[in-house]
């Protein structure tokens, strides 16, 4: 593995800029989060930060909507904007030549935004065509009704928003989120690629500098729902959801909860990919993946089959979840190693990849983890290790979830 | 990057784009078939067959076949078009023999009874999880209707009937027919040597069965046409047009290509400040689709239904401005900034450069570097954008729509 250069600097207001210099790449990428995600939404207003990451980009500066996306399009720049529980992000791609002139349009995205109420509309109702499709894609619904199951309010809140609330949702709201929420303290810039580090520190110097801190806003906590329940919707398969608690990213233990997740779901070789497709037949999509907040965490799994049969598939992944703890395979684990060592090794490859794992890690552990750091976390993982934590913190409080013509039995 | 080819004896073609400066190595096979080389006795082979591939030869079984690249770090996968099927992995360098060997078991597996019977019933599955899936389904109906008695019309997956019916011996007689090793193309790219390359490719194919098979390169005459598939109980409608364009060996494809971005791309495009940033669709963009032959141009609209009738309006004047009076200057320069950056970017990946280098030689038997592809797309002019136009206008011809409408009045 290369040696990696990676520069950090945290300036006077908070913001946190982290830049890996690549030599053997042309292109460079960014990704900036700022905190203003959705669980700063306002209680029966859900769907305000999704607002707010579209309404940003629709005129900044001296730019209009059209000037704004039309300079950045000859910038290359293969962009988007996002939404999630902790922060609106904003990324891109494009030629590191060309690096330094985006970010300074997103300067003015970040920090002279027009909110204009006369653009509001067009974006909430970009949200809403958003909504209102999921509902017709029972798969993706799924997980997003998973999670409001699972986590608690706010964090449980779709990101997107939620249907029944746009409408309580002024243009005043977003402007006031964008207040509390495009700040320095907790913005965090991730930049991978050909570039100079100490220039690009000093672009952003100039850019966001001078930018005032605002307090954090308080959050309220409402204990979801955790119970399984079913929903009911004409569709071909039933759509199954299984959610269980975890440990966060942050854990000591982290590395030890992904090989157990892996051991289950990583890769063509795992157990549910096996047991429930390969040996049975009774799926063509399954799996099972570690999803972090900053203190705590869900396994995800999910798994479609035919109504007749999705029975069966429930049972048998349950099984193969509780059957974990009763051992592992030496080879099982070096299998997981392999593909994760692997997959380290080709981020190289992949400024965008670099530049939001980089600022994911800021946000979580508020460092960096080299590649070669988690090279050797994985390195020093054992079956003893692993049946260890599954003992000492095994997978628990399930919330399964079904989205089909019948309700499943779960026992 | 240094390019090399060659062919063995038995008609297998090789080429190699070697890159030291990267970290990983990716080999793939394209096989020249797909829904449009089957009859409708075994619709779906040609998918089916990509999902048996994996279930291992005399030496490897199903298990072997998963595990062992697990345990190689491969990321691997495969896929069925209507002309071409696919076999790739990408792997850390010292990896590539072991990869190789087990990547050239896929193309001769030993197609096992019991084998066939399990993965019938996961491909069944893949075909309930799609119809889940109305952005799927309505690609599927749209290519059925609009290439209605021309091989291009057949569908990937085939029916729940069709694979059914289907037998191990009519796949096996399908595989000795097609699998032959002129319709292979083998593309690595990568840190690798043209000498490994060769002696990989010596040792593990070059005891296929010579000879490759014909198909029809007919145009297609689409006559058009409406076709609704109403679903009462789903919310948004999807509607999905087609209208002959350039074919994949016609030289004004990167013209067709670049007008598309000008027209339909997901952002920035003249259907995305028409349709979308109003907030009136929730997408609205127009692709080109090429195929030996043939081409279509693809409008995909999603929206609520009772905007379905003056959205494809105002789509119809759109593409009618565009046939009759070209696109600017402006909008040309940005398109093609924009094809550029993707270009070079989907090129940092040794995975990113297969399907460009193996496509080319499927389809027009030559090498194009990532230079010259930018070159090509640099060269196109406002006259070859009219000259597009003037072979195949921008139309909506062949109309099918999923969703809550009962009816669809177009003018």
């Amino acid at each position: 593995m290369a040696n990696q250069e990676i520069c950090i600097h945290t300036f006077d207001n908070g913001l946190t800029l982290i830049v890996e210099p690549m030599a053997d790449v042309q292109s460079a990428a960014f990704s900036m989060l700022l905190p203003a995600g959705s669980v700063y939404d306002p209680t029966g207003k859900n769907g305000t930060a999704a607002i707010l990451s579209d309404l940003a980009v629709r005129g900044a500066g001296d730019r209009d909507s059209k000037q704004l996306s039309s300079d950045l399009d000859n910038l290359g720049l293969q962009r988007s904007e996002g939404v999630g529980g902790g922060h609106v992000t904003f990324s891109g791609a494009t030629l590191a030549t060309r690096l330094p002139d985006a970010l300074r349009i997103y300067g003015d995205v970040v920090r002279r935004p027009h909110l204009d109420a006369g653009q509001f509309e067009a974006a909430r109702m970009g949200v809403e065509q958003t909504l209102t499709s999921l509902i017709d894609e029972p798969r993706q619904r799924l997980f997003q009704e998973l999670r409001r199951r699972c986590y608690d309010a706010p964090w449980g809140r779709p990101s997107e928003g939620t249907l029944d609330e746009l409408p309580s949702i002024s243009v005043e709201d977003v402007q006031q989120q964008y207040k509390s929420g495009f700040r320095p303290n907790g913005m965090i810039l991730g930049i991978a690629g050909n570039v100079d580090a100490n220039e690009i520190q000093t672009l952003v110097g100039e850019m966001f500098g001078d930018w005032e801190q605002q307090p954090v806003p308080e959050i309220t906590v409402v204990p979801a729902d955790r119970r399984h329940q079913h929903i009911e919707h004409d569709s071909t398969q039933t759509h199954i959801g299984i959610a269980c608690d975890s440990v966060p990213y942050k854990h000591e233990r982290y590395y030890d909860a992904w090989a157990a997740v892996s051991v289950l779901s990583g890769g063509m070789s795992s157990r549910l990919f096996t047991e429930v497709r390969e040996k049975r037949g009774l799926c063509y999509a399954i799996s099972a993946n570690l999803n972090s907040l900053p203190n705590e965490a869900r396994v995800i799994c999910y798994a479609g089959s035919m109504t007749d049969r999705a029975q069966e598939t429930l049972d048998v992944t349950m099984a193969e979840f509780r059957r974990l703890p009763n051992g592992i395979a030496g080879e099982e684990l070096e299998r997981c190693k392999a593909r994760a060592k692997s997959a380290l090794v080709m981020q190289q490859e992949s400024t965008s990849a670099r530049s939001s794992a980089m600022a994911r890690d800021w946000f979580h552990l508020g460092r960096i983890t080299s590649l070669s750091e988690v090279r050797d976390r994985i390195e020093a993982l054992e079956t003893g290790t692993v049946l260890d934590f599954l003992e000492s913190h095994p997978f628990k409080n399930y919330t399964v979830l079904t989205i089909g013509p019948t309700a499943l039995d779960v026992t | 990057m240094e390019f090399f080819e060659t062919e063995l004896d038995n008609g297998l073609k090789v080429i190699a784009e070697v890159n030291p400066a990267v970290y990983s190595a990716a080999a793939s096979f394209f096989v020249r078939t797909g829904a449009r080389d089957e009859t409708d006795e075994v619709s779906g082979v040609s998918h089916f067959l990509e999902h048996m591939a994996f279930k291992g030869n005399d030496n490897y079984t199903a298990d072997d076949v998963n595990r062992i690249f697990d345990e190689l770090g491969a990321r691997y996968n495969a896929s069925t078009s209507e002309e071409v099927t696919l076999y790739y992995a990408a792997v850390l360098p010292e990896y590539l023999p072991k990869t190789f060997e087990l990547l050239s078991t896929l193309i001769r597996p030993s197609l096992r009874d019991e084998d066939f019977e399990i993965e019938k019933k996961v491909i069944l599955e893949e075909i309930g999880m799609y119809q889940d899936q109305p952005t799927f389904t309505v690609y599927d109906k749209t290519m059925a209707t609009h290439f209605a008695d021309h091989p291009l019309g057949r569908s990937i997956l085939g029916s729940t009937q069709s694979i059914t019916d289907l037998t191990a011996d009519q796949m096996r007689e399908y595989h000795s027919r097609q699998y032959r090793a002129g319709n292979v193309t083998l593309a690595v790219a990568g840190n690798t040597t043209w000498d490994e390359v060769l002696s990989l490719a010596n040792t593990w194919c070059s005891d296929w069965p010579s000879g490759a098979s014909g198909r029809s390169l007919d145009e297609a005459r689409p006559a058009g046409g409406v076709e609704l598939l109403t679903r009462e109980s789903s919310v948004q409608q999807h509607i999905m047009s087609m209208s002959p364009a350039p074919s994949a060996r016609d030289p004004l494809r990167y013209a067709a290509q670049i007008l598309a971005v000008i027209v339909g791309d997901d952002s920035g495009s003249r259907m995305f400040w028409d349709l979308v940033d109003p907030g009136d669709a929730e997408a609205a963009e127009i692709g080109f689709n090429e195929y030996d032959g043939s081409g279509t141009w693809l409008t995909y609209l999603s929206c609520q239904p009772d905007d379905v009738e003056a959205n494809l309006e105002r789509i119809r004047r759109l593409y009618a401005d565009v046939n009759e009076s070209g696109v600017t200057a402006e909008e040309l320069e940005t398109a093609k900034n924009k094809a550029a950056s993707r270009i070079v970017l989907r090129s940092e990946r040794p995975m990113g450069r297969l399907s460009s280098l193996g496509g080319n030689w499927v389809y027009l038997n030559s090498y194009r570097s990532v230079k010259a592809d930018l070159d090509a797309v640099n060269a196109v002019t406002r006259e070859d954008i009219r000259k597009v136009t003037e072979k195949c206008p921008l139309n909506v011809l062949t109309t099918v729509g999923i969703g809550p409408l009962k009816s669809l009045a177009l003018n």
